[in-house]
């Protein structure tokens, strides 16, 4: 078990630059997502860890040791391949006891081992199965039986689920916190899936083109996202972006849109020019007395929510409602905006401007 | 009449097997006549309509394994009653035997040769095609290229220039000359084709093992090669098949010590020319190494074929 820390790692593959001075830790015994879109730089930054890749340049601590260029067999980790990786010549039980071979352990140990490990994960009886017939969420269980017989200081985790179908997928991930909140090990799980970051991890790093865009707890970062590519790219709808032309000032608490103002916590930063007001859909409430107005275009019923799509001035929002709200396409109505969660963003630059509410967030990541 | 997209209907089936069977006959004809007249007597192995039904004998065989000598009768009867059956046979054709062939030796000859250099082609095909597919070579393409360019003129064409060095370095009629020879000639498919199939093995495999404590060597020596096992296997029978039938560098480099059987076999047939069941005899024993290879690793070399063609 152990910390890992990544400093100003960076990988260059050629002339394409996969990964741009990362620095952030993981604290032992963490859940950890690298969240991103794909060709974000969170695989290369997991295989960098793990050794599969040596970083350009950069130090990279797994338990206070650097480790950056060093192999990946002396790195004493763990990695659950997408597609599982399980040695197809081998059985189930082949397969689990290889890492413990490798260290030349006794045979009647190993055997030891891998029963004990079959047990936690449930698969005693497809030992001595070949891995070829195997269904998804065995193969699954056996890579991860791979990963954790030989109690390795970190599990990392490539997309582990990427390969299931969806219904399992939801099972598996419990199965997989659980485990993980068995073994309190270290475990850093690469996703580009922003609802299985939220679920399970107890901390997550969101990247964009090589870049660490934020770092923090899973409910920080839905609440105070520290760039617009955050708030896009986490939540279903994302944030509403209203856009505006203006300059805000420290200690504003609201600003101009449609000649209304509209309050929000007060800034420690100011800006100019081109702006954008962000606000999640379940912060926005339909009321016809609310002076910012817009017109109805569109409602999508989700069952015990739905979104409705109002088009403003300041270009479209979305509200999550309840279903039993009654709404009309084609209709004027007001919005209300929740002003604890509004959060300002640049739009030069695609920063959130702090805030009173979210400089605690935004100051250590 | 139902239609499937999967099943071939029975008409068609039909015709397949009927296709396939006269595909069979006509290649196997001339491979049965061969097996045939290895059993015939030189009369009937020349006789004329072509007989089909024939008393068996095994004296072509007898005079594949042996060097006889004509003898007069004072000198058949001065050597007594003949000891074997082989003897027998001899002295029906008012011969005896003067002492073994020497079928044996180029036999074997073309097992050292052929299995040599297969192994040697295999040994260096593999290791070239796993760094052709996974490391960052410069100039891989062109490199790539280069390699598949040597085969594309008949090896026969660089002959003169070979037996020339050859001669010069002492190569000529040596084992370790023929086995050199055969891998250059064959490494270039081996290359190709072992690439292909190396490709085709997730590198997730190797990162595993990497990951599991093993160093690069051992991932490809545990973990790479059990699985390009088909490719291999495949590649081996096709430069095993190259080696052990090639004929025209063999006429010209070999003579004696390491003369292999193909230039071997013809001259069996004597200065009559008329032993053409030791001829047949000879060729038939010859194709028995490369048929029980082949069947051996029949298996993988089916699935090496067809390997990759579909993406599971």
């Amino acid at each position: 078990m152990a910390q890992i820390r990544i400093e100003n790692v960076r990988k260059d593959f050629g002339a394409f630059n996969a990964v741009r001075s990362s620095t952030f830790t993981i604290e032992d015994g963490e859940f950890f997502m690298l969240l991103g879109p794909s060709g974000c730089g969170k695989t290369t930054t997991l295989r960098m860890m793990a050794g599969l890749e040596l970083p350009t340049s950069g130090e990279i601590f797994i338990d206070g040791e650097e480790v950056g260029q060093k192999p990946a067999s002396q790195r004493d980790i763990a990695f659950v391949f997408q597609m599982f990786a399980l040695y197809p010549h081998m059985n189930v039980r082949g397969n689990i006891s290889y890492p413990l071979k490798s260290q030349g352990m006794a045979k009647a140990r190993i055997r030891q081992k891998v029963g004990e490990v079959a047990e936690i994960l449930g698969i005693t009886d497809i030992l001595d199965r070949p891995v070829g017939g195997l269904s998804g969420g065995d193969r699954q269980r056996v890579a991860l039986g791979r990963a954790i017989v030989r109690d390795p200081k970190a599990f990392f985790m490539d997309e582990p689920l990427g390969a299931l179908d969806a219904e399992f997928r939801e099972h598996m991930s419990e199965e997989l916190r659980a485990l993980h909140d068995r073994m309190g090990a270290t475990t850093v799980y690469v996703t580009h899936d922003q609802l299985e970051a939220m679920q399970m991890g107890d901390k997550i790093v969101v990247m964009n083109h090589g870049v660490v865009e934020q770092f923090g707890v899973p409910q920080d970062i839905y609440d105070w996202p520290a760039t617009k590519f955050v708030a896009r790219f986490i939540g279903d709808p994302p944030m509403n972006f209203l856009d505006f032309d203006g300059a805000v000032s420290p200690g504003d608490g609201a600003v101009m849109l449609a000649e209304t103002p509209v309050r929000m916590p007060d800034l420690v930063q100011g800006a100019r020019g081109s702006l954008a007001l962000g606000v999640r859909p379940e912060f926005v409430t339909l009321d016809d007395a609310a002076p910012l107005r817009g017109r109805i275009v569109a409602t999508e019923y989700l069952g015990t929510t739905q979104i409705v799509t109002v088009e403003t001035a300041h270009g479209r929002i979305k509200a999550r409602l309840p279903s039993a709200t009654a709404v009309r396409t084609g209709e004027t109505t007001g919005l209300r905006l929740d002003p604890r969660t509004i959060t300002l963003f640049d739009n030069a630059t695609g920063l959130a401007l702090h805030s009173r509410a979210n400089e605690g967030v935004l100051s250590h990541g | 009449m139902s239609f499937s997209v999967t099943e071939p209907s029975p008409k068609t089936k039909w015709f397949a097997g009927v296709m396939v069977v006269g595909y069979a006959i006509v290649t196997l004809l001339p491979l049965i006549w061969i097996i045939a007249t290895g059993f015939k007597s030189p009369a009937d192995a020349i006789s004329y309509p072509p007989k089909v039904i024939f008393e068996p004998t095994l004296e072509g065989y007898v005079n594949l394994f042996t060097e006889r000598t004509r003898a007069t009768p004072e000198m058949l009867e001065a050597a007594g009653p003949p000891e074997t059956w082989y003897q027998e046979i001899v002295r029906g054709q008012d011969m005896v035997i003067s002492g073994p062939s020497r079928y044996g030796a180029r036999f074997l000859n073309s097992v050292i040769i052929g299995f040599g250099s297969t192994a040697l082609c295999m040994i260096l095909g593999t290791a070239a095609a796993y760094a052709f597919s996974r490391f960052r070579v410069p100039l891989k393409d062109d490199l790539l290229f280069f390699i598949l360019s040597t085969r594309m003129m008949p090896p026969i064409a660089v002959a003169i220039p070979i037996f020339l060095m050859f001669r010069q370095i002492g190569l000529n009629d040596t084992h370790l000359g023929m086995i050199l020879l055969y891998t250059a000639v064959n490494l270039s498919l081996s290359v190709w084709l072992l690439k292909g199939f190396i490709d085709e093995i997730p590198i997730e495999y190797e990162e595993a093992a990497l990951i599991d404590g093993y160093t690069r060597f051992q991932a490809f020596y545990k973990v790479v090669l059990p699985q390009a096992a088909t490719g291999i296997a495949s590649t081996a029978i096709f430069c095993l098949i190259f080696a052990w039938n090639e004929y025209a560098f063999a006429v010209l480099l070999t003579s004696g010590t390491a003369q292999t059987a193909p230039p071997f076999i013809p001259t069996i047939i004597g200065v009559g020319g008329k032993d053409w069941p030791a001829v047949a005899a000879g060729a038939t024993i010859f194709l028995v190494p490369v048929m029980i290879f082949t069947i051996l690793l029949r298996k993988h070399l089916l699935r090496g074929i067809t390997f990759g063609a579909v993406r599971k």
